[in-house]
This record gives structure tokens, C-alpha cells and sequence, in this order.
């Protein structure tokens, strides 16, 4: 597998990731099983709404609005999550996420935690950090588990380790636990429930995200299918939940329809195996619970989303993971060529803005901007049109490759002016002429490695068009 | 009634017999035609890549060539180009404000070729002979952005002599996506191979289209895999009288 990093892991790097894993034939085979299967799975289930479009604009807007008044929602969250019990934490990027988490866990004298599947958590890298200090913090999502088995990312934001085949999984789990071969899923899944369950009974503490914050009850909400979650968040004393300033709801009865539309967009379910509602920490005659609850409301680059006109729409995203399933650039290159957390065309969008242009802003380039990814987009985010404005916008702020701009400037002044576009037409025949040869193919860079480039026709339109009405 | 014709600049240099193929289908639905000669190109190139000053500059000479036409309407053989005026401009593509009006005006006539002749002519045959084997690939902007699928359908199934088969993935870009085809040419070459496989599990002779953009980028791949399958854009297809 692709798994002796060569290539430093960074969107800086995208060409060297996708050279490494484009033509691994497995890879291609694991990633076009995965994402063919669910959204067959998908389609199913979207068909049993005849109004699923009218469901998509309802959401849309429901969301456009939470994220038009953000602060008053955040303010309302916070104060009915505190009511509730929780202490509320604000992270504005994440180192203050990391030692945030870091302070509570020391309180509690924590020294192993077991974290549920979270992609907020992956964005500030918490696994990692806490294994710096010391602490032990185990994935207890069997996807997030294999992951981190094998030292990667998560390669999918629904499906972490939809690049591995079982019989990956299965040398990964006989190596690293030193465990008899086998590449039965349900014996592997058996293998990890035991390792797993131990954790779960020692853990001081659990981490996990937030698919949604209801505002008007101070709710948080999480969505899981093997009860990990579950486990995680009631078992241990302390429960930590770290999530986005973007994942609020107004209200109980506008989260109905977005799990509707998450279970059926993201795992082609009707509905997730668990739904936790978890509004405070353990009351006084619950039987389980957490003693506390901490919600950690990170910025990390949101704001900056949120005051961009442009790019505020992508805010809306509930991750479900539907975008990268349908990509097709997503199918053919997998999540790690992206080389950041967030890979397919939600990733390409997000990731300049919060990472930075200069590590992630070619992102946006790696796309044939097809749109198929807006079109099955729960929340109708126009991810194609959002991923036109970033590509702007590196320009803006990188200036872009010099000889790129020269050649786009040269290119402009000719077509701006007809007599000059000809003449550069004539000349282009004139190449073909001599190059194209019988085979009327010009050699193009980038362009003829794999693909024949027609030598230009030999009349352009306007002297067809001349001939043709000399004729009439 | 008159149009007046968009020639993107691709059509122009290297592929202007499926321009004069739509000036043909056009007179003999008895429309008139007219083609301002000073025209080059919409800027989309330049645009894509995120170039927008520059594609602005082709944006204004475009919106104040079109708008001298007296012309009904602005036919383009082209999803993608025909996307860039109506939905880029003005939306995507900053465009000055004293040529809104202008804009707006021009993006309420623009139209694609062949939902051109069914949705406004009204038109589903247009009295063309073609003998062969085709399937029709789905250009991803005029799908998505402009919606159009059944009207290049229903067109060719009123060809006579014509074998239409559908192929898998017809909706499924082909990987070209303008300089991304370059950019990420080996990302782009894997994708259009897919497409191939599904074009030649067809059992096709000729792959159709409403842009050329997308059947360069497979006719350049089947050509370097020897393959016999040819390209033509719908008009080629439509303009055959055999
Ligand atoms: S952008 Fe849309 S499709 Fe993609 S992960 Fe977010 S909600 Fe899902």
C-alpha cells in the first residue's frame, strides 16, 4: 500500500500524493467499490422522498439563516447549554482548542481517553497533541481506529478508511496487535471490539464532535452507527465535545430533517443506528451520563469564511461526505492526495481558507469544476462555483505562476483584438502545417503525454464563413 | 427571425465544420443567420484558472459586441460557453454596472444549440440522414448548469438511419475541465479512460455532444489508443442529409 510516506503530507505536495497513488491499481479498486456502493445506497433511500429537492432548498435555507445570525444563535446555544449543565469553552483556533482540552484533562487527572469519530477533532489534530503529552487517546471508531492503527488520515470525512481494502486491514491488525491473520470483517471487527471495549471501562475521559448544536435547548446531537459514540460520550466521567461555530440548528424540529437528509446522503441509511441527544451532563437521577460535560466551540478560520461574501455558503456543510463519493476526480486520486483532513471538493473549497493560501490554495485547482458534487449536496451548496472563487482569489493574493499570467496576459490582449486573433490563428495553422504532419496533431505540453491535440482546421470559421457567404 | 452566432474560439480554429454544420441546420429551419466577424473569444479560459481581470476584459467586448446586434437570438454551439454569458457573467465573473442592462438582455437570449431548436424553434426533426452507431455523452455544464439532456436526445432520435445507444455514465465528466486537462493531466487522462470504457462497451461507432471542448479531450485519448470510435459534435450529426 502507499503507506511508506515518501512525499511530505501537505496540499503543498497534492501532484506528489496524486502521482503516488494514481496508478495503484488496489487503491483505485478499493475507492471505486466504496464510493459506488454508497451512493447506489444512496439513491435508494433519496428515492423514497418525491420531495427530497424541496427538502435540500428547505435545508439550505434553514441553514443560510442560522448562518446569517450566528452570533445570536451562539449565544442562545451557549446559554441553554450552561442552563443545562455544560460548561461552554471558546477556541479560536486550534492550539487554544488543544489546551483547552488539555486543562480539563489534567484537572481530571486524566491519563487515557477515548475519543469518538470527529472530524473538528481531526482539524486540530487532538489524537497527536494528546499523545505529545503524554495521554493516551484511542479511536473508538472502528473507520478512525484502522487509521490510526496505520498512522494515517482519515482519508474520507464519513468513511476514514474507505482506502483500505480487508485484506489491508487485516495485515494492519496481524502487525500492529500481533494477531493471527485473518481478513473476515467480522472477526476483525470482533478483534478491535475487544481492544476497544477494555478502553472504554479504564478511559477517564471522552472525546468526541457534534454533527449538530441545537440552539434554542442547548442540545448537542451526534450521529454514529457502531455505538462507540454512545459508549464514549456516557461511560467515562468527563465528556469533551469539540465542534465548529458553524454546526448550530434554530431548533429540535429543523434537526429532524437534517438527519434525514445526513443518514441518507452519507451512509445511504434511512436513519443512523445511534442518534445521542445529550442536553447537559448526567442529571441527578439519570443511571448514566458523564459527571461533566465540556462543548468547545472552535473558530479556526470560520469567521473568516463567515465574512466572505463569496464563500460564507460553505459554512452550511453538514459533512456528510456525499460530495467526495461522487467526485470523480475524488474516485480516481482518494482523500490522503489531497494531503490535509478535508479532501474532495468540500475540502478543495474549505481548506485555503483554513489553512491558508500558501499551503492549501492550489486545492481549488484540482477539480474539472463537472458540478456533480453541488448537484448532490444535501444543503445545495454551489461547491463548483465556490471552488471558481477560490481559484480567484489565489490569483488575487499569489499573484499566480508568473509564466502562467504572462501567457493569460498575452492571451487576453490577442482576443481582444479580432485582427490580432487572426493573425495568431494564421500562425497556428502555419504550425500545424509543419508539425501536425499527416497525423494533424500538435505537440502541446502537459496535453500530448497522453492525448493527441488537433493541429488548428485548416480555415477557421471566419473564412468559412466569408466563403460561404461569397455563395449565398 | 435572426440570430446571431457565437463561434467560441475553440470552434473557430479547430473545429469550424461543426460550426458551418450549425449554420446549415439553422437556414434550413429557416432561420437567419448572421455572424459578427470581429468576435473571438468569452474569456472562460482565463476565468477558470482564476484569472478574472483578464477574462473581464473579453467579458466587456463581448457583452458590447453582442449588444449592437438587432439579432432575436445568440446561438452558440456550445454548453459551456453559452454557461459562461448566462450563468458566469455578472454571477461569478464581476462585469461592470453600466453593462448590467446589456448583460441581462443578452443572457435572456442566449441559448445553447440544441435547446435552441427544441425549446424556442419548437423543432424535434430537422430532416437528417445519418447511418451509424452513436451514444451521446452529457457535457457537465450544459447539464448542470443549463439543464440541458433530453433536447440533443430527442433531436437524434429523429435522425433517420440513426442508432442512438445510451451508455453508462453518460452524466459523468470526461475529464477536461478547460486547463485542468493540463494542470492535472494525468488525473484528467485517467477520467476520460473511464469514459472510454464506457463509449466502447457501448458498441459504438461515433461519440456526440453538444461541445467540442469535451470531445477533443476524448478524441484526443481514443486516437492515442488507436481506438476506431470518431467524435462529432451534434451538428455535425444533425447537418447530414447522407
Ligand atoms: S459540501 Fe455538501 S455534499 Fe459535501 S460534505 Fe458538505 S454537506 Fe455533504
Amino acid at each position: 500500500m502507499s503507506g511508506q510516506k515518501k512525499v511530505q503530507v501537505t496540499p503543498r505536495n497534492l501532484k506528489l500524493l496524486v502521482q503516488e497513488r494514481i496508478y495503484n491499481p488496489q487503491l483505485r479498486k478499493n475507492l471505486s467499490r466504496a464510493t459506488s456502493t454508497t451512493l447506489a445506497k444512496r439513491a435508494d433511500v433519496v428515492a423514497d422522498f418525491t420531495q427530497w429537492e424541496e427538502m435540500r432548498s428547505a435545508a439550505s435555507e434553514i441553514k443560510d439563516g442560522v448562518i446569517a445570525n450566528l452570533d445570536t444563535y451562539l449565544e442562545q446555544f451557549e446559554e441553554n447549554a450552561v442552563s443545562a449543565g455544560a460548561t461552554v469553552h471558546w477556541a479560536a483556533d486550534a492550539q487554544a482548542a488543544q489546551s483547552i482540552v488539555y486543562q480539563i484533562l489534567r484537572d481530571c487527572d486524566a491519563k487515557l481517553v477515548v475519543k469518538s469519530k470527529s472530524m473538528t477533532t481531526e482539524e486540530i489534530r487532538l489524537g497527536h497533541f494528546l499523545e505529545e503529552q503524554g495521554i493516551e487517546a484511542v479511536e473508538t471508531d472502528l473507520g478512525e481506529y484502522i487509521v490510526q492503527l496505520a498512522g494515517e488520515l482519515p482519508s474520507h470525512i464519513t468513511a476514514p478508511a474507505l482506502h483500505k481494502s480487508r485484506e489491508e486491514i487485516g495485515e494492519l491488525f496481524a502487525k500492529k496487535l500481533g494477531i493471527d491473520r485473518t481478513n473476515d470483517p467480522e472477526a476483525l471487527t470482533a478483534i478491535a471490539r475487544d481492544v476497544l471495549r477494555e478502553k472504554f471501562l479504564q478511559a477517564d475521559a471522552g472525546i468526541s464532535g457534534v454533527n449538530f448544536a441545537v440552539a434554542d435547548s442547548g442540545t448537542i446531537c451526534i450521529v454514529e452507527n457502531e455505538g462507540n459514540g454512545r459508549l464514549s460520550t456516557a461511560l467515562p466521567k468527563t465528556h469533551i465535545a469539540v465542534m465548529g461555530i458553524e454546526k448550530l440548528l434554530p431548533d429540535m424540529q429543523s434537526l429532524t430533517l437534517f438527519l434525514q437528509l445526513l443518514a441518507r446522503s452519507s451512509t445511504g441509511q434511512r436513519i443512523t443506528s445511534y442518534t445521542s441527544l445529550i442536553r447537559g451532563p448526567k442529571a441527578k437521577d439519570d443511571l448514566d451520563g458523564p459527571e461533566d460535560l465540556h462543548i468547545i466551540i472552535l473558530d479556526n478560520g470560520r469567521t473568516d469564511i463567515l465574512e466572505d461574501d463569496d464563500l460564507r455558503e460553505s459554512l452550511n456543510c453538514i459533512r456528510c461526505g456525499a460530495c467526495l463519493n461522487t467526485c470523480p476526480v475524488y474516485q480516481t486520486i482518494g482523500g490522503h492526495s489531497y494531503g490535509t483532513q478535508y479532501s474532495g471538493p468540500i475540502g478543495a473549497v474549505i481548506s485555503p481558507s483554513l489553512l491558508g493560501v500558501e499551503e492549501a490554495g492550489k486545492m481549488p485547482y484540482a477539480s474539472s469544476l463537472c458540478g456533480a458534487c453541488a448537484e448532490i449536496c444535501p444543503v445545495q451548496i454551489d461547491l463548483h462555483h465556490l471552488l471558481l472563487h477560490q481559484r480567484r482569489k489565489y490569483i488575487e493574493r499569489q499573484g499566480g505562476n508568473p509564466a502562467e499570467r504572462l501567457l493569460f496576459r498575452l492571451w487576453m490582449m490577442t482576443m481582444k483584438h479580432a485582427a490580432l486573433y487572426s493573425v495568431s490563428g494564421l500562425l497556428g495553422r502555419l504550425a500545424g502545417t509543419i508539425f501536425g504532419g499527416s497525423n494533424r496533431t500538435l505537440p502541446v505540453p502537459g496535453w500530448s503525454k497522453s492525448r493527441e491535440f488537433p493541429a488548428p482546421a485548416p480555415k477557421s470559421f471566419k473564412q468559412l464563413w466569408k466563403e460561404h457567404g461569397s455563395e449565398r | 427571425m435572426k440570430v446571431s452566432l457565437f463561434v467560441p474560439c475553440l470552434t473557430d480554429q479547430f473545429f469550424p465544420q461543426s460550426g458551418m454544420n450549425m449554420v446549415r441546420v439553422l437556414e434550413r429551419l429557416g432561420v437567419e443567420v448572421e455572424y459578427l466577424d470581429s468576435q473571438t473569444c468569452c474569456g472562460q479560459p482565463a476565468f477558470n484558472t482564476g484569472y478574472h481581470d483578464e477574462a473581464r476584459v473579453l467579458a466587456e467586448k463581448y457583452i458590447r459586441l453582442f449588444d449592437s446586434s438587432d439579432a432575436d437570438y445568440i446561438v452558440a454551439p456550445s454548453g459551456s460557453c453559452t454557461t459562461m454569458v448566462n450563468i458566469a457573467y455578472g454571477k461569478l465573473l464581476s462585469i461592470p454596472e453600466d453593462l448590467q442592462p446589456a448583460l441581462e438582455a443578452l443572457q435572456r437570449k442566449t441559448f445553447e444549440f440544441s435547446a435552441f431548436i427544441v425549446d424556442v424553434l419548437k423543432q424535434n426533426d430537422v430532416g437528417a440522414e445519418f447511418a451509424g452507431k452513436v451514444t451521446i455523452h452529457d457535457s457537465c455544464h450544459a447539464l448542470r448548469e443549463l439543464h440541458i439532456k433530453q433536447q440533443p436526445r430527442e433531436l437524434l432520435r429523429h435522425v433517420k438511419g440513426i442508432e442512438l445507444i445510451e451508455m453508462q455514465h453518460a452524466e459523468t465528466c470526461c475529464g477536461f475541465g478547460g486547463t485542468f486537462a493540463v494542470k492535472h493531466a494525468d488525473i484528467s487522462t485517467e477520467m476520460v479512460d473511464r469514459k472510454i470504457a464506457e463509449i466502447h462497451s457501448a458498441g459504438v461507432e461515433y461519440v456526440t455532444g453538444v461541445d467540442s471542448s469535451c470531445l477533443m479531450q476524448i478524441e484526443g485519448r481514443l486516437r492515442r489508443l488507436n481506438s476506431t470510435v470518431k467524435t462529432l459534435h451534434i451538428a455535425d450529426i444533425l447537418a447530414g442529409d447522407a
